[in-house]
């Protein structure tokens, strides 16, 4: 029974990676994340999409209150946290992010205050829903561990 | 022309008109000429009739006789009377002698006022000279003392004096009042000596004859005699006294124009006269003159007028010119947007691609029955077809948007070779095509260039041949332009060629390379390969295929161009590899050729110029390099091998494999002549490779062979290799002898292989060897085992992920997050092997952190230099430069000069793609000598 269960999560978490490639909101990068990790670090996807939520969150912070400070946006700042969320996401194969971040980037180099704004919502949007699918997907993949780990204990994936 | 005819015409005009006149003149002389015979005729008939002859008498006379003179008005004769004689004289003829000089002061002027009778007598003189005869036309002079007129008198006396006829000024005459002349004979009653003196002359002197010449009608005669009395004007003065000329005739019609004077003659040298001519009319237009000019004008104007539409023209022209290139630049300017459109095109194409790829991989992982098997191999196999696509149309983009850079990294051609050969074994082993590869001694081992690129090329023209190839054989050979170049190599060539690789006809490659611009440059001095650097290769791939159609090989390397559709729908491609091989052969400075016979085969032949490895540095590299790909040649070092092969180009193969692998051969065309070597050279030889056509064919004699072979070596017995082609045969007819089987050593031969399959054979050593594919992983780990590289980055995730990668290929991993810290962990000493830098950082970016490094670099290596600072303090390293490469996540943002302006030695996209980091790594990371230990 427990191993028709992991076939089942293996098969749901390839189903859900292939929904989010299909719609974009992870790129291969996340494919070659997936392949570091190996014995000696066995957590490594977690472990850096967990710094990256960290950092994002932070970066999205300070994104809504340089904009929501209506008198004078400091736009280069902007940039700076703009071009470090690119990096990381592109790093983390969040294609999606990436490319609103790199739309949000356009707007603040042009100073548009109300396309900034949008691209704000539009990328904390986007970020909640990479958020909750990557949880998901962990989810399934601590799941898929632990039945794993009980049928044969000698396998690691 | 017609200039000159004007003047011609003018000059004839000029010539007529002076004959004109000339005749005229010599008429009129003529005519007075008559004149005076007539009237010396009549002189001598007065002399014996004067006594007898009355005056009806002599007027009768003349009157009858005047049209001998036709120019003379009226002929009269006076006698000299002196004043003695006078009043017998008067008494004698019935009247006194009368005057003449009142009348010309009072002129009459009309004839019935005229009185002869109303004349005073003449005063009292010494003599007298009354006219006694008279023409009837002037009878009215009888009486008339000629010596009262001033005129007549005047006459009279120079006639008398000198015996000849004279003439008087032109003055009114008596009575008719017209304007004339007279000319005056003297009558002498003796016949005078010629040299009488006047006075003699005058004594004898008995009378005069005058007549009366009237110039008027005379002139109007002759003109009428000319019948151009209409066109021309005749004026007549006497201009004896030059100052004041006398007109003697006057035309009344008055013209300007130029006049022509000549002189008259009369026959009196006292007097002078002149005519002076004009035309009537004014001279007539010179129309030729005029329509000539007038057609020189209209010529000019069209001259001027077709020089205007030239420039106008020109002007044009040059307009159209400018517009026409605006417009070519305009149109490269979208051919470039194009390219660059298709180069983001299929960029873009292939990230979600290599999503596609990447699930259809963890797809075939998951549990599948053998239909969606079936199904997701395909999409697989069309996902990758569409990448290598795509990967081709971003080449083409790239070539012409100018985008495309060749690399120059040190590279084993052989290598790249047997690379290319394992690509297509299996497909050459499935058609039974024969593949083989020799390259010629002289092309040095390792050469720096664009591997990647020169492959490309090779993997195009030997993917074609293999396409378009269905027997026979595709052989590759390389070789240095100058080899070829020599005159003895192209006749070995050629006695080679008659005995091919597969025994098949083949096109004459030495015509694929007839149009190379190398080639043409006659004598080797101007070739650039005279350099010790230049290496110029020339690579030529012929095979026995179907051979290109006539009408085709002239767009055969024109983009998407195909022989034709049916070939496409066949054979599948693009027809855009073979473009894109021109580029790069061009981007090489090479060349490409062909020479194609349709059923006979193609041969593809092209140049490209490498760098030589010149110094001592990179002879060790290159030593690396090459240890790298032969690390097993070492264990045949020294073995002796026989070839059995009746082809010598096919023996020449294995031979050369042989000798890269280090062992020593001979070749021979039977087995009976291999058993006869191995007679004479005991014991020495290792191991006999043997073709598999001689094997299969010569059955019988094999197995002898193979008895023989026993007999000669009991103790180190060779081992027997067959080469062979493809996969369904095998010496499995021997194996019922008893012996052991041959080995079978599948073609192509590829030194890798080739020395693996010698090794199971042999026992000698036994090493994994890898396989091709995984070729960029295994080195990279090779490359970065044990180093110590530091990854700067202030982002973590990056941070993270880079040193996670790095970390996986066996790397010592040390991350800091920014610039400055870098600089701390990179104050030499340290023990870094490199270093990958982020560019964006806040604080001090990669650009600005990489500059102080160098600096710092520099002011250390000058103090070691001078002896300041002790090297031992800095590890023996006398000169501190760490490699440093830039982490960019947009490869546009940081281009290659940017980098290495400010000391970067490289750059690498930052989510890391293995083969581009091992290209980077392996420029400066060389594979640790005790690596194939």
């Amino acid at each position: 029974m427990l191993g028709l269960g992991v076939e089942r999560l293996r098969a749901d978490m390839n189903r859900l990676l292939a929904l989010l490639f299909h719609q974009g909101v992870l790129d291969e990068q996340f494919l070659q994340l997936q392949q570091l990790q190996d014995e000696s670090s066995p957590n490594f996807v977690s472990e850096v999409v967990n710094i990256y939520f960290q950092e994002s969150e932070k970066l999205l912070r300070n994104l809504r209150s340089l904009l929501m400070d209506r008198e004078f946006s400091d736009y280069k700042k902007m940039g700076v946290h703009l071009n470090q969320f690119i990096g990381s996401s592109s790093s983390i194969g969040a294609k999606r992010v990436r490319n609103v971040c790199v739309a949000f980037r356009v707007a603040s180099e042009q100073n548009n205050r109300l396309g900034c704004l949008r691209a704000l919502e539009l990328l904390e949007h986007e970020y909640c829903y990479l958020k909750n699918k990557l949880h998901e997907l962990f989810q399934i993949e601590q799941q898929r561990l632990l039945a794993a780990a009980v049928r044969y204990p000698v396998q690691q994936h | 022309m017609s200039l000159f005819h004007v003047i011609g015409f003018g000059w004839n005009l000029v010539l007529t008109l002076c004959y004109w006149f000339v005749s005229l003149v010599f008429s009129m002389n003529g005519e007075v000429m008559t004149t005076k015979s007539l009237l010396g005729d009549g002189e001598q008939i007065m002399m014996k009739l004067l006594e007898v002859i009355a005056e009806c008498t002599f007027a009768r006379y003349t009157e009858r006789t005047a049209f001998e003179r036709p120019l003379t008005s009226g002929v009269a004769y006076a006698v000299r009377v002196l004043h003695s004689e006078r009043k017998e004289f008067e008494k004698q003829h019935g009247w006194s002698i009368k005057r003449m000089d009142t009348l010309e002061q009072t002129p009459v002027h009309k004839d019935n006022e005229y009185d002869r009778d109303g004349l005073e007598p003449s005063p009292v003189q010494v003599e007298y000279a009354p006219v006694i005869f008279a023409q009837d036309t002037i009878a009215h002079v009888i009486s008339v003392d000629m010596l009262s007129g001033k005129e007549d008198r005047e006459n009279v006396l120079r006639a008398r004096e000198s015996g000849k006829g004279v003439l008087t000024a032109p003055f009114k005459l008596l009575k008719t009042n017209r304007l004339g002349v007279i000319k005056t004979f003297a009558v002498y009653k003796t016949d005078l000596p010629s040299n009488a003196t006047p006075n003699e002359r005058i004594q004898a002197t008995d009378g005069y004859l005058g007549g009366v010449l009237d110039i008027e009608s005379l002139v109007e005669k002759l003109l009428q005699q000319l019948a151009s009395k209409q066109t021309i004007l005749v004026n007549v003065y006497d201009t004896t006294n030059i100052s004041h000329p006398i007109s003697m005739y006057v035309s009344n019609v008055s013209s300007d124009g130029v006049e022509r004077v000549s002189s008259l003659n009369f026959g009196d040298p006292f007097r002078r006269h002149e005519m002076r001519c004009r035309f009537k009319q004014k001279p007539p237009w010179p129309w030729l003159a005029i329509t000539t000019s007038t057609g020189i004008l209209i010529i000019a104007l069209l001259i001027g007028q077709i020089f205007h539409a030239t420039i106008n023209r020109i002007a044009k022209v040059e307009r159209d010119y400018d517009e026409m290139m605006m417009l070519k630049k305009r149109a490269e300017d979208a051919d470039v947007a194009k390219s660059q459109f298709l180069a983001t095109v299929s960029h873009e194409i292939r990230t979600p691609m290599n999503g596609v790829l990447g699930m259809l991989h963890m797809l075939m992982d998951t549990n599948l029955d053998v239909t969606q098997q079936d199904y997701v191999s395909t999409a697989q196999a069309s996902g990758k077809a569409l990448v290598s696509l795509i990967n081709e149309v971003l080449d083409q983009a790239k070539i012409e948007s100018g985008k495309l850079e060749l690399e120059a990294v040190c590279f084993d051609v052989r290598a790249t070779l047997d690379e290319v050969l394992s690509l297509f074994s299996g497909k050459s082993q499935e058609k039974g095509v024969e593949l083989a590869v020799y390259i010629s001694d002289k092309v040095p081992n390792v050469l720096i260039g664009d591997p990647g690129r020169f492959r490309q090329i090779i993997t195009n023209l030997v993917g074609n041949s293999i396409k378009f190839t269905e027997k026979g054989h595709i052989f590759v050979t390389v070789h240095l332009v100058e080899e070829v170049i020599e005159s003895d190599e192209e006749i070995k060539i050629e006695s080679l060629l008659k005995s091919t690789l597969s025994g098949l006809p083949v096109a004459d490659k030495r015509q694929s390379w007839r149009s190379f611009v190398c080639f043409n440059q006659e004598g080797s001095t101007s070739f650039p390969s005279s350099s010790l650097d230049q290496i110029n290769l020339m690579v030529s791939v012929e095979d026995t295929g179907v051979g290109i159609p006539l009408d085709a090989q002239s767009r055969i390397f024109t983009p998407f161009m195909q022989v034709g559709p049916s070939i496409a729908r066949i054979h599948g491609g693009t027809g855009i590899g073979l473009s894109i091989s021109k580029c790069l052969v061009q981007l090489m400075k090479g060349e490409i050729g062909f020479v194609s016979l349709p059923k006979i085969g193609s041969t593809f032949t092209f140049t490209a110029i490498f760098t030589n490895v010149c110094n001592n540095w990179n002879e060790k590299k290159s030593q690396q390099i090459s240890n790298q790909s032969n690390s097993v040649s070492l264990d045949f070092h020294g073995m002796r091998a026989l070839i059995v092969d009746p082809r010598t180009v096919r023996a020449r193969v294995a031979q050369y494999y042989m000798k890269r692998l280090g062992v020593h051969t001979e070749v021979v065309s039977d087995l009976n002549h291999g058993l006869s070597y191995l007679r004479t050279d005991n014991g020495i030889t290792n191991m006999i490779l043997i073709e598999q056509e001689v094997w299969d064919t010569d059955l019988g004699k094999s197995s002898p062979f193979v008895k023989n072979l026993r007999k000669i070596n009991a103790s180190v017995s060779p081992k027997l290799f067959i080469l062979a082609n493809s996969i369904n045969s095998s010496g499995a007819g021997v194996s019922a002898n008893g012996f052991p089987t041959p080995f079978v050593i599948m073609k192509p031969l590829r030194a890798s292989m080739l020395a693996a399959s010698l090794q199971r054979a042999m026992g000698v050593g036994n090493k994994g060897n890898s396989t091709n594919g995984e070729l960029s992983g295994l080195s990279l780990s090779k490359l970065l085992q044990g180093r110590k590289i530091l990854i700067v980055d202030d982002n973590n995730v990056n941070l993270r992920v880079a040193a996670a990668a790095l970390k996986k290929y066996g790397a010592d991993v040390v991350c800091t997050d920014s610039g400055k810290k870098a600089l701390t962990f990179l104050q030499p000493p340290h023990q870094f092997d490199a270093c990958f830098m982020d560019i964006q950082m806040p604080e001090m970016d990669g650009f600005e952190a990489t500059k102080r490094i160098r600096e710092m670099e520099s002011n250390i290596n000058s103090c070691i230099q001078f002896g300041q600072l002790g090297p031992e303090a800095y590890g023996n390293v006398s000169s501190w430069k760490v490699p440093i490469l830039a982490m960019t996540a947009d490869v546009i943002q940081a281009t290659n000069e940017e980098c290495q302006k400010c000391g970067m030695d490289g750059y690498v996209s930052k989510p890391f793609e293995a083969e581009q980091l091992y290209q980077e790594v392996s420029r400066f990371f060389h594979i640790k000598p005790n690596q194939n230990t």
